[in-house]
């Protein structure tokens, strides 16, 4: 049954996608469908989780072929952490998004593409094999190229071409790193792998793929100096659709590195570590310097994506066990507060009409719930005790001042002021100033908007206040990467 | 052979990435096509270049009476084809709508989403 739980979370969002084509005539039903499904898909992860928690590391073999030999479905701690929270972020954006879309919108598939966008996200976290995670990637891409263009403004033909362009650079790498290991190796089963790759003698080869392995995860997952293309287009979409791609697409990236870095490329985390380290480093600053230059929501937002970027890689660069313990905790704490942050620039353009910050305004006096639910999550970002992200930073640094680095310790400092900086940007223009024209627009939104908003705060306050018990998930989550034995005997039974 | 076609290889990821460096988006695209046809061979070739059978099981017989050709890295390029294939279609479509909307498909000129700021002072 456990196995169950594995496969349903690529396919729920994959049959999600079907039957909201089907229904796509029918937009009442399709709605209802979508969203069924996503809650669906939530019990499902839900269920996953638990399934994980108690009896460990769920392994699938699809078709009943033993691994090496067939597709592996693997889910850890991390894996199930991260469907669930994915399931969590995307029924929280699909819901706002009833109250967004227009029909003309809807009529361009955005429910069928916002599951397959789903079932690539899930697919990418439960798989267990190489080359599935390549196609796992491309299903995602592609239905974020569908998504990014809904609407079909010039500013949106702009960004997608950028962010075109720079993913098929990426996943060019990828598959071609992938092709690489596999005639080095001769399998691509990611703990098959583990065992081969220790055994190779022709090392060059080995790091120029996995060098480009990185390199096309890192571009990916938006890190220095391969995260030109995030900025350029997150701004552009719908809201619902930057929301889902911000807080879940360049975590799968950060994941990806997560798994490779911790289970196949293990010869020399010397080398390795340096590198991510130093990008972490550049990440995080220069991301939150590009965004204190930004006086727009969603462009603010989108640089910020890039510098908590930053502090992920260097949870796990630190390669320490308290390391990807704050590197877990982060991403969980991450994906929540950032969708969020999206979510309410959406309400705030509702109500004044404009996301630029020189045309906004007045909002502390005309709404002031949403204040107060903007408070919450960009506090937490900025990590301001007792919220999620205080605790996130606190052992992300903690972790680098055990392993006495003071150089990436000081520059996560700094960069955490400087996300305060933008957070009291936002806070200023959009809540205290008065309205330049007088007057908000609107003081109401839709209760579809506030809904999901309300719900992930909570999840955010929930997260700061009883950190113990997601500490304790994330810490059996990095047990499981700082160990990969249990992963490997995990897939491919005793016999290693 | 494995020589031939790496040298085949290097020559179309060399042309591939001077393409790309192009601000001409229907350049970029040409190259995009040409680097992954490079690396669907190099994939190819990494899974071993076998000129014998193909990878089936005579009746009767218990496993291979020769060698034969491995199966999965064409299992492999089959999928890399394909989606490939799709995702230049729809870089196909993008471009078409760019020189549309925006009226160029020279990337140095598309300044819509992220406006130069010296524009904004004006």
């Amino acid at each position: 049954m456990n196995g169950w739980y594995a496969a349903l979370a690529a396919l729920l969002p994959l049959a999600a996608a079907a039957a909201t084509l089907i229904a796509h005539n029918r937009p009442r039903l399709q709605t209802a469908l979508s969203l069924g499904f996503a809650a669906a898909l939530l019990v499902d992860s839900a269920l996953l989780f638990a399934a994980v928690w108690r009896d460990g590391i769920v392994v699938v073999q699809a078709s009943g072929w033993a691994a090496p030999f067939g597709i592996t479905l693997a889910v850890d701690t991390l894996g199930a952490v991260m469907t669930l929270i994915a399931a969590i972020t995307g029924l929280a954006c699909l819901a706002y998004a009833t109250a967004e879309i227009s029909e003309e919108d809807r009529r361009a598939f955005f429910h069928p593409l916002s599951h397959v966008l789903l079932a690539g996200v899930c697919g990418a976290f439960v798989t267990g094999d190489l080359f599935n995670l390549y196609v796992w990637f491309e299903v995602l891409l592609i239905a974020s190229f569908g998504l990014l263009v809904i609407g079909g403004s010039k500013a949106q033909t702009d960004g997608a071409v950028k962010y075109l362009a720079l993913n098929l650079v990426a996943t060019s790498l990828f598959l071609l790193a992938t092709g690489l290991i596999y005639g080095l190796t001769g399998t691509l089963n990611m703990a098959d792998l583990a065992l081969a790759v220790p055994r190779i003698e022709n090392v060059g080869v080995l790091n120029a793929a996995a060098m480009m392995l990185l390199a096309a995860f890192g571009m990916k997952a938006a890190v220095f100096p391969l995260f030109f293309w995030l900025p350029a287009s997150y701004h552009t979409p719908l809201v619902s659709v930057s929301a889902v791609f911000a807080g879940l697409l360049t975590k799968v990236g950060v994941y990806a590195l997560i798994r490779v870095v911790t289970l196949i490329f293990t010869h020399d985390p010397a080398w390795t570590n340096t590198l991510l380290l130093w990008t972490s480093g550049l990440t995080m600053l220069t991301g939150v310097l590009g965004a204190a230059a930004q006086n727009e929501w969603r462009r603010i937002l989108s640089f910020h994506i890039v510098s908590q970027i930053g502090y992920m890689v260097m949870g796990l660069a630190l390669g320490t066990r308290l390391g990807l313990v704050g590197a877990v905790f982060y991403l969980v704490h991450h994906i929540v507060v950032k969708a969020n942050l999206f979510l309410i620039a959406g309400v705030a353009r509702h109500l004044v009409g404009s996301m630029e910050l020189k045309r906004s305004g007045g909002l502390y006096v005309a709404a002031p719930w949403l204040a107060i639910l903007f408070f919450i999550p960009a506090f937490s970002l900025a990590g301001f005790p007792p919220l999620s992200g205080f605790w996130a930073k606190y052992i992300v640094i903690k972790a680098a001042l055990d392993e006495r680095g003071f150089w990436i310790a000081a520059a996560a400092l700094v960069t955490g002021l400087l996300t305060i900086y933008s957070m009291t940007k936002i806070w200023g223009e959009a809540f205290w100033k008065p309205h330049p024209d007088g007057a908000v627009a609107a003081t109401e939104a839709p209760r579809a908007m506030v809904a999901p908003i309300a719900a992930l705060a909570a999840c955010t306050v929930v997260i700061g206040l009883f950190a113990q018990p997601f500490l304790a998930v994330a810490e059996r989550a990095a047990a499981e990467l700082t160990e990969p034995a249990r992963y490997i005997t995990a897939v491919l039974g005793a016999r290693s | 052979m494995e020589a031939t076609l790496a040298i085949l290889i290097g020559v179309l990821v060399a042309v591939a990435v001077w393409l790309m460096l192009s601000r001409n988006l229907v350049r970029f695209l040409l190259g995009f096509t040409m680097l992954s046809n490079a690396v669907n061979l190099a994939i190819f070739v990494a899974g071993r270049l076998t000129p014998s059978a193909p990878p089936l099981v005579q009746e009767g017989a218990e496993g291979f009476a020769s060698a034969f050709a491995n199966p999965l890295p064409q299992a492999l390029v089959l999928t890399a084809i394909v989606i490939g294939f799709g995702l230049l279609a729809f870089a196909l479509v993008l471009t078409w709508q760019a020189q549309a909307r925006l009226g160029t498909v020279r990337t140095d000129e598309m300044r819509v989403a992220e406006p130069p700021p010296a524009r904004e002072a004006k």
